[in-house]
């Protein structure tokens, strides 16, 4: 599918970043010790993900190197710098759930939605992740749909899931 | 206590396990029967629908407790809001409990061989409530300790025998009077909640449970060490946690515990804030989590210089677990004499182990240290799921190692269980049965520790990524003549030229697992098979003809239809339609399906 030079502006307009609550952020933490992580998580809060503006931006105001931001970004697992889906579909790979085979859990997420681990469906609809351990190891294996958990899932369980949110109105 | 023994009680759990299992559904129910039949009228009497924190059996979620006053507390399990009518209409109003819905016999045997220490309130009281905590020793051990300098409070931990319940083991007393000993005006207090250990989360029940004993804890820590800030670490997974403590942290500033109105003297004001992580296992190492504190990557240095003497910021710095601190509170209420009456000669007290896996009765377990690994799987968690054969338990994550069978007399203790090839580690015992490959667990750890290796040294970085490989290779019957011994070679030398403790433990579990099950090693390099039908390479997805007991469960699991089945025939895999998803392999109970 081409896209239309219509098309492309409106995107551009769309993704257009309004910083207001970037910098609302760090009026907060600026003159915290330590205020970087809690700066990203707090955009990130904001955001759903770190748009490339605000690094600008926070590296401007926190007086560091956009590398340096970066290094943390990419460091830490919880950090995005892609839009994701409006559910996050996270399944966990924890050693509790593998033995008890998150493997084919995993797998057939992947083959129902298309995404692997940090993918995103391009209707922004869902955002796989494959995780360690969430802590609910009683109830392996276990996957969770934003905030809800769902426990003991099978490969029939998973095509319910699955089915639920797609049909459901964002 | 008085006033609580008039009212009728109702304790639901609402940890991350019993709201993930629809605990608020069924508190909701409660207030609303309540309502409806006008219960405190009828029965005269207050009553309370109290969230608590994790009771420990996971697996049976949502547990609930009625304790009617003068009679003894029933424990129903498995409760849904449809079955709430029916416990207020049969056992508050009417005769008694219901027989048919309270938790079986294996509730008690669940508690009796435990010792709930820690625990002892997580599941009694509210866990958002600084009353209830009161009502029930709160703040009596800060106080306590106040009354002694804070050197006797040093030496009253040292005395106790308490070692540090993070995995390492080191004697918290000591740690304690290095901090002390350290010159320097500012001193840093952190409590390590970032309890990243695939399988373990009995941090997060003591967050969930009982915040207000951790802090009272970390209260004593800072008092003795001279801290006058603290941070809780606390991973971003934990968001039920976080929430309850952050409560627990403002109602102490609120009430003057904490902060500036200093309402119990401490010589200094202690602040306390909480740190949320944001996703790296290795941030559970003490430099990189000061490090991810500072707001940089979570990378380990070398040490020493030791936190104790340049940590946080350059400053004098003491971390310690969850549970340590938890277990410092306990101390203090009834005394080092009283607390190194429990345990075994190297290891007092208790420890708290999440038992997750093939197991039964999955969900937390606090027992006596020298209680053994047999006693705490057969015993307190009902031995395995299925019937299955017992294979193994991989103790203390990704660090540790598995035992066999021949092993499980172990004590758990920090040395026994060094010398049976494991370690303590936090706390997490995974049991495995027949159907899981140790070839495979093997690799499922390392795959974990090489994806959150920070990648400062190379035999961490490098090393794992080659052994990994290897592994690999051996799952999908690409083994070759010498890998094990190449495995065992790779695994000696990451472990000595590693920087910090993920990169010299993370080859354990290969070790572990080669000592003790070689034969699947070589079954999978020599023949190409899978003895535990688990790698899915080297599966056929054909039905045993001798071994299938043609009980017809396997078409019921099926997801595609590809099983065919008649009763009293042995079943046959269509191939065609096979998707190779595995759930017939899990849900045979012969091991018929090759």
């Amino acid at each position: 599918m081409t896209e239309t030079a219509e098309q492309v502006e409106e995107k551009a307009v769309e993704q257009e970043i309004d910083l207001t609550a970037a910098n609302k952020v760090l009026d907060k933490y600026q003159d915290m010790d330590g205020a970087l992580m809690p700066v990203l998580q707090a955009i990130q809060e904001e955001y759903g993900y770190i748009p490339e503006e605000t690094v600008h931006l926070t590296a401007e105001r926190l007086n560091v190197y956009a590398s340096q931001i970066y290094g943390v970004l990419t460091f830490y697992a919880q950090f995005h710098l892609e839009p994701r889906g409006k559910f996050i579909v996270r399944v966990c790979m924890g050693t509790a759930c593998h033995v008890k085979g998150a493997g084919r859990i995993g797998d057939t997420l992947k083959d129902r939605l298309g995404v692997g681990h940090a993918e995103t469906t391009e209707d922004l609809r869902f955002t796989a992740e494959y995780v360690a351990c969430i802590g609910a190891c009683g109830m392996a294996p276990v996957i969770m749909v934003n905030d809800a958990t769902y426990g003991s899932m099978t490969v029939q369980k998973m095509d319910e899931v699955i089915e639920k949110y797609k049909v459901m109105e964002i | 206590m008085a006033e609580s023994a008039e009212k009728l009680r109702i304790l639901i759990c609402t940890g991350t396990g019993g709201l993930a299992s629809g605990a608020a559904a069924v508190s909701d129910a409660f207030e609303s029967e309540f309502e409806k039949h006008g219960v405190e009228a009828s029965v005269g009497k207050r009553c309370e629908v109290i969230g608590t924190g994790c009771r420990g059996l996971c697996a049976n979620d949502v547990l609930v407790d009625v304790c009617i006053p003068g009679k003894e507390a029933v424990t129903y399990d498995f409760v849904t809001p449809e079955l709430v009518p029916q416990i207020v209409q049969e056992h508050i109003l009417g005769e008694g409990p219901i027989e048919k819905k309270v938790a079986g016999p294996y509730y008690g045997k669940f508690l009796e061989k435990q010792q709930r220490i820690i625990f002892s309130r997580c599941g009694t009281i509210n866990a958002e409530s600084l009353e209830d905590f009161l009502a029930h020793k709160g703040f009596e051990g800060i106080k306590k300790a106040l009354t002694m300098t804070p050197e006797e409070v040093i030496e009253e931990v040292k005395k106790s025998g308490l070692r540090g319940r993070g995995g390492g083991g080191f004697p918290t007393g000591v740690k304690w009077s290095f901090a002390k000993a350290s010159p320097g005006d500012k001193k840093y207090l952190i409590c390590n909640a970032d309890e990243g250990d695939p399988g373990a989360f009995m941090d997060r029940s003591v967050l969930e449970g009982d915040p207000y004993g951790l802090i009272e804890g970390m209260m004593i820590g800072a008092y003795a060490i001279g801290c006058t800030f603290a941070y809780v670490y606390v991973r971003a997974e934990y968001p039920l946690a976080i929430k309850r403590l952050q409560m627990a942290i403002d109602k102490c500033y609120e009430m003057g515990y904490l902060g500036e109105k200093n309402a119990l003297n401490l010589p200094r004001p202690l602040d306390m804030r909480i740190k949320a992580g944001a996703g790296a296992f290795v941030c559970g190492e003490e430099t990189a989590l000061m490090a991810s504190i500072e707001g940089q990557r979570g990378m380990s240095r070398p040490r020493p210089p030791f936190p104790a003497v340049r940590g946080l910021w350059g400053k004098p710095t003491n971390i310690n677990n969850v549970e340590t601190f938890a277990n410092v509170s306990y101390i203090f209420y009834n005394g080092a004499d009283w607390y190194s009456s429990i345990g075994t000669e190297g290891t007092k007290g208790t420890k708290i182990f999440a038992l997750t896996g093939k197991v039964k009765h999955t969900g937390l377990v606090e027992v006596p240290a020298g209680t053994t690994m047999k006693e705490v799987i057969y015993d307190v968690c009902g031995g395995i799921l299925n019937n299955r054969k017992f294979k193994a338990v991989q103790a203390g994550g990704p660090s540790g190692g598995c035992l066999p069978e021949a092993a499980l007399n172990a004590e758990v203790d920090y040395d026994s269980l060094i010398k049976a090839g494991a370690m303590m580690g936090s706390g997490g015992l995974v049991v495995m049965d027949e159907t899981t490959c140790m070839v495979d667990i093997a690799r499922f750890f390392l795959n974990f520790t090489r994806v959150e290796s920070c990648g400062k040294c190379i035999p961490c970085r490098i090393g794992l990524k080659i052994m990994l490989e290897v592994l690999e290779r051996i799952t999908e019957g690409q083994g070759r003549e010498g890998d094990i011994e190449l495995l065992e070679d790779m695994a000696y030398d990451i472990k000595k030229s590693s920087l910090c403790g993920l990169g010299q433990t993370a080859p354990n579990p290969v070790l572990s697992t080669i000592r003790y099950f070689r034969h699947e090693y070589e079954a999978h390099i020599a023949a190409g098979e899978c003895p535990s039908h688990s790698c899915k390479p080297l599966l056929h997805f054909t039905v045993k003809e001798d071994a299938c007991k043609k009980c017809g469960l396997c078409p019921r699991v099926c997801p595609v239809d590809a099983i065919e089945w008649e009763k009293g025939k042995v079943a046959h895999i269509d191939l065609e339609k096979c998707t190779k998803c595995t759930s017939c392999y899990d849900a045979c109970r012969f091991m018929a399906i090759e």
